[in-house]
């Protein structure tokens, strides 16, 4: 089973550091939302790299349950966790981040989501790892890495599994 | 949680089913900060509001948290339905149901009715009151409540004050916080705290033992003139032999004791003006709340009008 390493994830969220300060539009504020859950950890880990490199982001974590498409095919609703969006998003500059992007319905959800808080002035997506599997045009600025359209992913972060990896 | 198309009574809950229901009640009530107070969760279902008793509070609070998920709320009333011109509840079933309601909030005066339609349809059902037997909804925001102000809902002890005997407030809400690890006693009039039934639950008959036994919650009980047929008491001497009287309520301010009513109050009977000002009351909390905790249990329950496979 291949495996991405610990390395690998650490430098891909430096190059994404660099990626994001490279081009600050003047005026524009900047957020890191990440999508409850793992999407939210890395959101957490590039606002530190972010302010290691001196820039400041604002940190946000959206649970997108309530915008899903399938609601009806869900024979059990997961347990909710509360977004946490404290500010407006009118004008600002959002980085979305997630783990994994497949079928893009997720992206989508969040959006509606997002746009629920305000209007940003734009959205960037970044994910760890691209599927592949795209069944809306919905597309990630940056994709760290991408697998097989049929391959199981699993992405583990310290924060929630106690290791960092990806296996595929 | 496991797949549950209705909620009837708290018993039929799991532990973990309850603590479900109660977080996400916690990110329901996010969703109240946002400019946008609404989700698309429930988008094109039919909520149906059927209530054969008056209702102040749960009926609204039912209608706002569809409405927040995005249902569609019809409103059945029943002074002008057919049910006074004799209509059974089963016949009224069959004629909502050809409407394709995929939920269904009931209060009735009678016992096991949300149980009888629950059997008889497709939807969803949530029982909002039936006689004396139970009110789940109610007992979910009033642990959601105590969780919130407390952090948790264990070890905390909250004392029920009044007519326990007609009250299905008291049955639910007892029970859902006996599971959640808290210690319940009642303090009422003889004659309406039932002797048997709960023989676990410590009874009071006075307000100097309810404050030796250290409670962290006064939780007083409307006193429901409706449900007996001759008042028991006087509302004045009610107030004085088990309200909060303004006496009361400056020991329950030195003791920094919360203080709960599932409303409408009945001022001067259970609660002296002054209370309803007091800074540790939570019933303003307890309606909001109401509608996170409803939201929370419209989104956890599974109509299977949704099955379509």
């Amino acid at each position: 089973m291949p495996t991405i390493s610990k390395e690998a994830i650490d430098e891909a969220l430096k190059q994404w550091t660099g990626r994001i300060t490279a081009n600050i539009p003047a005026g524009d504020k900047l957020a890191v939302v990440g999508l409850i859950s793992h999407g939210d950890v890395l959101a957490q880990r590039l606002i530190t790299l972010l302010k290691e490199s001196g820039v400041e982001a604002l940190y946000g974590a959206l649970d997108i349950s309530l915008y899903r498409d399938d609601f009806d095919m869900l024979s059990h609703k997961p347990a909710l966790r509360a977004s946490y969006l404290p500010f407006s998003t009118d004008g600002m500059r959002i980085i979305l981040v997630d783990d994994v992007i497949d079928t893009g319905r997720t992206v989508r959800a969040a959006l509606n989501a997002l746009f629920e808080y305000g209007r940003p002035a734009r959205v960037e997506l970044y994910t760890l790892v691209d599927r592949g599997g795209r069944e809306l045009p919905i597309h990630p600025d940056v994709a760290a890495f991408t697998t097989p359209i049929d391959a199981n992913v699993k992405v583990h972060l310290q924060e929630i599994d106690g290791t960092d990896d990806i296996c595929y | 949680m496991k797949p549950r198309k209705d909620l009837l009574t708290i018993g039929d809950l799991s532990t973990e089913d309850v603590n479900t229901i109660l977080d996400s009640a916690t990110a329901m009530k996010d969703i109240f900060t946002k400019s946008v107070k609404k989700v698309p969760a429930l988008k094109g279902k039919s909520v149906l509001t059927l209530f054969y008793e008056p209702s102040t509070r749960t009926r609204s609070s039912f209608e706002v948290a569809a409405h927040r998920l995005s249902a569609d709320v019809t409103t059945f009333t029943v002074s002008t339905s057919s049910v006074v011109k004799g209509e059974s509840v089963h016949d009224t079933i069959d004629t909502l149901m050809s409407m394709k309601m995929d939920y269904i909030i009931v209060r009735h005066k009678n016992s096991g009715i949300p149980a009888v339609i629950a059997r008889h349809c497709k939807a969803a059902v949530i029982n909002a009151g039936d006689g004396a037997h139970a009110h789940p909804s109610q007992a979910f925001l009033d642990a959601f409540t105590i969780r919130e102000k407390y952090g948790t809902v264990a070890g905390k002890r909250v004392v029920i004050i009044g007519d326990i005997l007609h009250s299905r407030v008291a049955r639910s809400t007892s029970t859902i916080l006996k599971r959640l690890g808290a210690e319940v006693a009642y303090m009422g009039p003889g004659p309406l705290v039932p002797p048997q039934a709960y023989t676990d639950i410590p009874r009071f008959t006075n307000w100097d033992d309810v404050f030796e036994w250290k409670p962290d919650v006064i939780y007083l009980l409307r006193v429901q003139n409706e449900r007996i047929d001759t008042p028991f008491f006087p509302a004045k001497d009610y107030h004085q032999a088990f309200g909060v009287t303004d006496e009361r309520l400056r020991r329950i301010d030195d003791l920094n004791l919360s203080i709960m009513h599932p409303g409408p109050v009945n001022r001067g009977v259970e609660l002296c003006d002054a209370a309803m000002d007091y800074r540790n009351s939570l019933i303003c909390n307890q309606v909001e709340n109401g509608i996170a905790a409803r939201m929370s249990i419209l989104y956890h329950l599974t109509p299977q009008t949704q099955n379509n496979d």
